[in-house]
Order: structure tokens, then sequence, then C-alpha cells
């Protein structure tokens, strides 16, 4: 790349030609601020939008001030980022904008976690001189998942490039102009009606509370106070990895054993291990593969954990409705479980069982309330928290997260192998199954359990991963952007694998959009995926199938793998859904 | 039974359209202006027949759609009177003329009579300024209007004669 010699605040420096005038002043360590903007490096994506006007500078020769993130540098160019005129304007820009712009933030769900807040702090507005009208818009809750609150907006469309861009969704949109200017759906229609998968990627870069997850906080701490309840908790993979992050704990420390401490003291009568559950797929799943392969049937198969993907495959593949595999979600295996072996083994009426999911996700949300998922008149899931949910919940109780010691879970549905923990990053679920499967198919305990050929954070992966002399081809996606190509060249009969791994969200669940903001900062997901990788090299079993309480499960009350029982409990069915 | 017949050859009609012109996103606004010209409106059906021809997002379609104040998503009337709101036709009293015209017509901007007859728009500038201030009656354009010519332009309109 050629450089160019630049003059940044007094300073002569030489950058690449293609750099913006915010990213040169980084490379100095000149911190100019942003709203609107967001670059997604990992993603090849950016919102460049422009449209906030809070990182203006001078540019010499220039007459107005030029927007930072979107000017481009040229040799020669001299640059001043922080004269008075400029830090006067990003200070009337900014009160411009919370001129219109609710002033709760003492109630506002993104409290003390809010950019707009942040940069209002930083450049010190104390008050607004702007009076003018005040936009108000109807609140969505119509989808379980994401909350939708227009009031906050500030139009910065990094919701929209991640829904369009990213993902690929295409369900938000600016519509309108002007003073009336919202980014939502197509004709104003409640999320719910839409075909957005509620991944959340648009709630993780919202800078405020225009977009934020739906809470289940109150009903949570309501069963848990309900001396009626029997309440059972249950923490997906990627959890462990990243809540730490909300008690100012670097990324990727595990807190595994915190976390189970935090959930007995906040009151959960069990605490059990989504965990348990994924190793329960895994069998199911491995069973699955194996029973098509071996009596020629559809081909490739797809893992169904992320119910990110499984609703966007219903909108937009819905030709392709027999590739999925019918196992149920981890967590939703986890509830089916719960109320009909665990109610029986202990003598609990399930009726009074509240099933409690801390997951990184904002889907489940959507998930736990497809009326499909359910037994016996009864959710298989009641309430989906999100790890950012259970902080705030952790911080209510009063609890002093970093300073818990390490405790275990609950037993018999908290016991996991290292196979499960993997399901919390892109390419492990996949990997998870080959362990079990090649086992099965080769008669073996083989000892050469590692995939690595399967793992990293490129957007599409693909392998070929030989057991017992036949080698199997295995594809792996993560962002719904990555799957639609995947997809695509399925459908038009360009590739042929035996299996896919595909996960909704950029990492897979350590990326969810239920775990704490991140920013679009990429290293953050690494660092967690990393802790994912090093607490399965920690446990003690690594495949799903030696789980000694999964073994028990099938031998005490489902009988066969892939058999009757477990049909009807933990395996699902698909539907085709409108393209809107 | 006749008017899902009366669609259907629209739709067909917007089909050639948009074979000729090409399905891609750089003709959305061109395939929105013929479809509008075909249905009089841009109903939710349209937009989304034209969002999945072209592979659009309807969000996006949509967005077009409600950008533009040229498109409308409702039914119009059988006559539409715009009274140009640009710089020009303003300072030469275009809203005096508009509000003499809702008050005539009992309606606001961008509403139809209970009738079905009469809509009333504004625009920006149409591009004559020379003209101004300047209303758009069913296509015909009026130029140095005054109130009282209000009168005259709605019997022409509801007689026919142009």
């Amino acid at each position: 790349m050629n450089k160019v010699n630049i003059t940044i605040n007094d300073m002569n420096i030489s950058v690449p030609e293609n750099y913006t005038v915010l990213e040169a002043a980084r490379e100095v360590e000149i911190e100019i601020p942003t709203l609107c903007h967001l670059n997604l490096h990992d993603l090849k994506a950016v919102n460049r939008s422009a449209s906030c006007r809070v990182c203006v500078v001078e540019v010499e020769g220039r007459g107005p001030l030029s927007p930072s993130c979107s000017t481009y540098v040229s040799e020669g160019m001299v640059i001043k980022t922080n004269t008075p005129r400029a830090v006067k304007a990003r200070r009337t820009m900014v009160e411009l904008l919370l001129s219109d712009h609710p002033k709760d933030c003492l109630t506002c769900e993104k409290n003390q976690q809010c950019d707009l807040q942040k940069l209002a702090a930083n450049l010190g507005v104390r008050e607004i001189e702007y009076t003018g009208a005040q936009s108000t818009y109807e609140k969505d809750n119509s989808s379980y998942s994401i909350f939708r609150n227009l009031d906050k907006c500030v139009l910065c469309r990094r919701c929209e490039t991640m829904c369009n861009e990213v993902q690929t969704c295409g369900i938000l949109s600016g519509m309108d102009r002007g003073f009336e200017t919202v980014v939502g759906p197509a004709f104003g229609l409640p999320m719910i009606d839409t075909m957005c998968t509620f991944c959340g990627q648009c709630v993780a870069v919202c800078p405020t509370a225009a977009l934020t997850e739906i809470s289940n906080v109150r009903q949570v701490w309501d069963a848990i106070n309900d001396p009626d309840k029997f309440v059972v908790v249950q923490t997906a993979p990627a959890v462990r990895v990243a809540l730490g992050e909300e008690f100012g704990m670097e990324p990727g420390t595990i807190v595994t054993g915190k976390m189970a401490a935090a959930l007995r003291r906040m009151g959960f009568d069990k605490i059990f291990d989504t965990d348990f559950a994924a190793d329960l797929t895994i069998v199911e799943e491995a069973s699955e593969l194996i029973h098509r392969v071996q009596n020629g049937g559809r081909l490739p198969i797809l893992t169904s954990c992320c119910p990110a993907w499984v609703k966007f495959f219903e909108h937009q593949f819905p030709d392709l409705l027999d590739i999925p595999s019918t196992c149920k979600s981890p967590h939703e295996m986890f509830g089916a479980i719960v109320k009909t072996y665990y109610a029986e083994k202990f003598k609990i009426d399930p009726h009074k069982i509240v099933v409690v999911s801390v997951m990184p996700c904002l889907a489940k949300k959507y998930e736990a309330a497809r009326p499909e998922l359910s037994g016996k008149g009864m959710q298989n899931v009641d309430y989906v928290i999100s790890t950012r949910e259970a902080a705030k919940m952790i911080k209510e109780a009063g609890i002093n997260f970093i300073n818990l010691p390490d405790e275990g879970f609950d037993n018999p549905l908290g016991e996991s192998t290292g196979a499960s923990v993997i399901f919390g990053t892109t390419g492990g679920v996949i990997e998870a199954a080959l362990r079990t499967a090649a086992d099965w198919l080769t008669g073996e305990s083989l000892e050469k359990i590692d995939y690595h050929q399967l793992r990293g954070l490129e957007g599409i992966r693909e392998g070929t991963v030989n057991i017992g002399g036949t080698d199997f081809k295995i594809g792996i996606a993560h962002g719904l952007g990555n799957a639609r190509k995947l997809l695509e060249d399925i459908r038009a009969g360009k590739t042929e694998y035996h299996a896919i791994e595909i996960m909704a969200c950029p990492g897979g669940c350590i990326g969810g959009g239920g775990q704490p903001y991140h920013q679009g900062d990429s290293d953050i997901i690494k660092k967690r995926a990393e802790a994912i990788y090093r607490e399965d090299k920690g446990k003690a079993k690594r495949k799903s199938h030696e789980n000694v309480n999964v073994i028990e499960l099938y031998k005490e009350f489902l009988g066969e793998f892939y058999g009757e029982k477990a049909h009807e409990l933990l395996h699902t069915k698909y539907q085709k859904r409108e393209l809107i | 039974m006749c008017e899902n017949k009366f669609a259907e050859e629209k739709f067909r009609e917007l089909d050639g359209f948009i074979e000729k012109v090409g399905a891609s996103e750089g003709n959305l606004i061109e395939i929105l202006h013929k479809a509008q010209d075909l249905f009089g409106y841009l109903p939710k059906e349209v937009q989304l027949y034209v969002s999945r021809s072209l592979g659009i997002s309807a969000a996006k379609v949509n967005g077009v759609v409600t950008f533009y104040s040229y498109f409308t998503e409702i039914p119009k009337g059988k006559h539409v009177i715009s009274v140009c709101m640009g710089t020009a036709c303003f300072v030469r009293g275009a809203s005096d003329i508009l509000v003499a015209l809702e008050k005539k017509l009992g309606i606001k901007t961008g509403q139809t009579t209970k009738d079905g007859k009469f809509t009333i728009d504004s625009l920006r500038c149409v591009g004559a300024c020379g003209l101004a201030p300047v209303v758009i009656a069913d296509g015909k354009v009026h130029g140095r209007v005054e109130v009282d010519d209000l009168d005259n332009i709605l019997v022409e309109l509801e007689s026919g004669v142009r």
C-alpha cells in the first residue's frame, strides 16, 4: 500500500493512502469522538454514514469542517482535530441530537452503557441550548426478543448496516424523510410480522437504547420468589466466557464456577447446565448423521442449534426444509427433559417447574415461545435471559461476583464434557458431532479429537475429515450473510457436503446478540473463543457420548439413541414462512 | 373477480416493463414510477411484488417509496391538484393558495375528499419558477395562480374540459 505524508495536530506522519482521517489520527493516539461510525474490520463491513457529524475536524484549505470517518487522507493534507471551532461544532451536534432525545438516562436500559451518554459527558455538555419538537413513536415489543424504542434512535444506521450487509436479512431500512425519518421494517410492521431472525446483532451495535432486548428479569425474580415454584436455571456454553466482562474482568476470563455460585445465591432451586443438553444434542445429531449416511438419507445435514438460523432458513430457503437436523436446540432439549425425566425421577409436579435459560442470544427468547417447542401444555423453556440480564440480576442481588468462590453445577443435569463447551464458538458443534460420530463409526475410542482444520474465525470454512476410511466433507459458516452464500451454493448444486454447521452471529454464540457489548471489537470475540477451547481442554471427558449422566438418561428413560421417545421429546419440525 | 383480473393484467404489464429495463436495484425508481402509473398508487402487495422481482428487501423498497413525495401508498382521488411549495412559489403566495384550497375542499394536504373526487398534494419546485405560484391540476400546469382562480380550476377538472 502506498503511503502519503500528512500533518495532523502539527505532527508529521506517513499513513497508508486508503486511510481515513479518523484512522490516521488513531495511529498517533488522537481520539476523535465518533457516534455513528462502526468499523467491523473482520466482517468486512463498515458503517460510514457520516450522519452524526460528531467526528468533524478542520482540514486546511477546506471551508467547511470535514467528517473524519469518511474523509480520506491525501498527500500534504494538514489536519487539526481539536481547534475551538471543531470542538464547538461537535458539542453543538451532540446538543442538537439531545434536543430530540428523551433525557431519562437514570432509568434508561442503557444507563452507563450508552455511547451518546458517554459522548455528552466527554464533550462536557452541561446544558442544551436548543428546544424543539420531540419525536414520539409507538414502542415495538411484539417479538419476545427485540425492543424498539425509536424515541431514542439517533439515526446512525449501524443497525441497518448490520442487518443488511452482514446478516443480509434486510429487515431494517430508513423510512420517510426529514424529521419523520425512522429506521424500521417495511410498512411499519411490528418485528414479529417480519422475517427478522432476532439474532440481535442490531441490538449489539446500537449506540443508544433504541434497540434493546425484551427483558425477562422481573418475571424470573417473581418465579424465584414464588414459594410454589421450583425454579431451575441452565447456562449456555458461551455465557461462562463472557459474563465476567460485565464485572470488569478481562475478556476471555472463564467464570464457570463463579457463575454457578452466583446463580445459587440468587435463589434458583437447581443450577444446571445447558452443556449437559449439548451432549444430549450431539448423541442425537451424530445418530441422525450416521442414520442419513447409512440409509441414503438427504445430505448435507445442517445443525439446528441456532434459532436465528432456523428462522432464517424457514423464511429464505423453504425448499430446503428437509436438510436441517430435526434436533431441538440444546436448551429446548434440556427443558423437555427437566419437565419429564427429572420431574418423574424427583417426584416434582412439572407444572410447578420453571425453566430459566441464561443465553448469549436474543433469538432464544423468541424460540422459547414457539408453540411446537412444548409438551403437555407446557413450554419446554419458560424464560430466557441474556448474559447481560443475568449480570444485571447478579448486581441487583448485591452479589460480589468477582470474589465468589468457584462452585459446581447440580446433578444429574449439570454434568458435561468438553465437546459441549465448544458449542459456544463457530465450528464447535460440528467438531463435537465428529468426535462422537468418529468413535461410533470406527468402533474405537479415538485419541485424536482436536479438529484444528475446522477452527478459526473465517466466515466460511470447509474441511475434509477422514473417519475410518470415509471422507466427510464439512462446511462451516457464521454470520447469516455467509450462511446465505453457503446455502445458495447447495441449492444450485455447486457444492456437496456431508454436514454443515451454521451460526447466525459472527463468531458463533460467543458473539451473540445477548452478550456483553463488544462494540465491534473482534479481539474480544477471539479471546472468548480461546477461553472456550481452554475450558474444553481442561475437561476430564471431551466426547459427548461419554457423559455418564447422558448415558444414564437413555438407560433409565429415553431408551435408544434417536429412538421413539427421543423423537417425541428431543426433535422438532420446521415450517415455511413468508418473505417480508 | 373482475377487479382481480384487472390487477393480474397490470402485474403482467409490470413484469414486461421490469424485463425491458432490467430487474436491477438501479432501476428501482423507474420501476416504481411505472407501477404507480399502472395501479394509481403503490399498495403493500405491489411493493412486495417489486421487492421480490428485483431481489431487494421489502424494507428498502418501502424506504424509497416513503422517501419520495411523488410516490403514494394510498389511492388518490380522481383528480389530483398539486400546489408547488418551492421557494419561488412560496414567496409569491403559494401557501395562501394551499390554505384556500384546503378550506374549499374541506381536506388537508395529502388527503382525498370523501367522494373520491379530489386529492390535494403539495410538491417542491417543478422548475416553472417564472410562472410562480404554480398549481398542477391533473398534470396541467397553471401559472401565476391567484386564490380566485381556484374555482375555475376545479370546474375545469370536473367538466373534463382541458
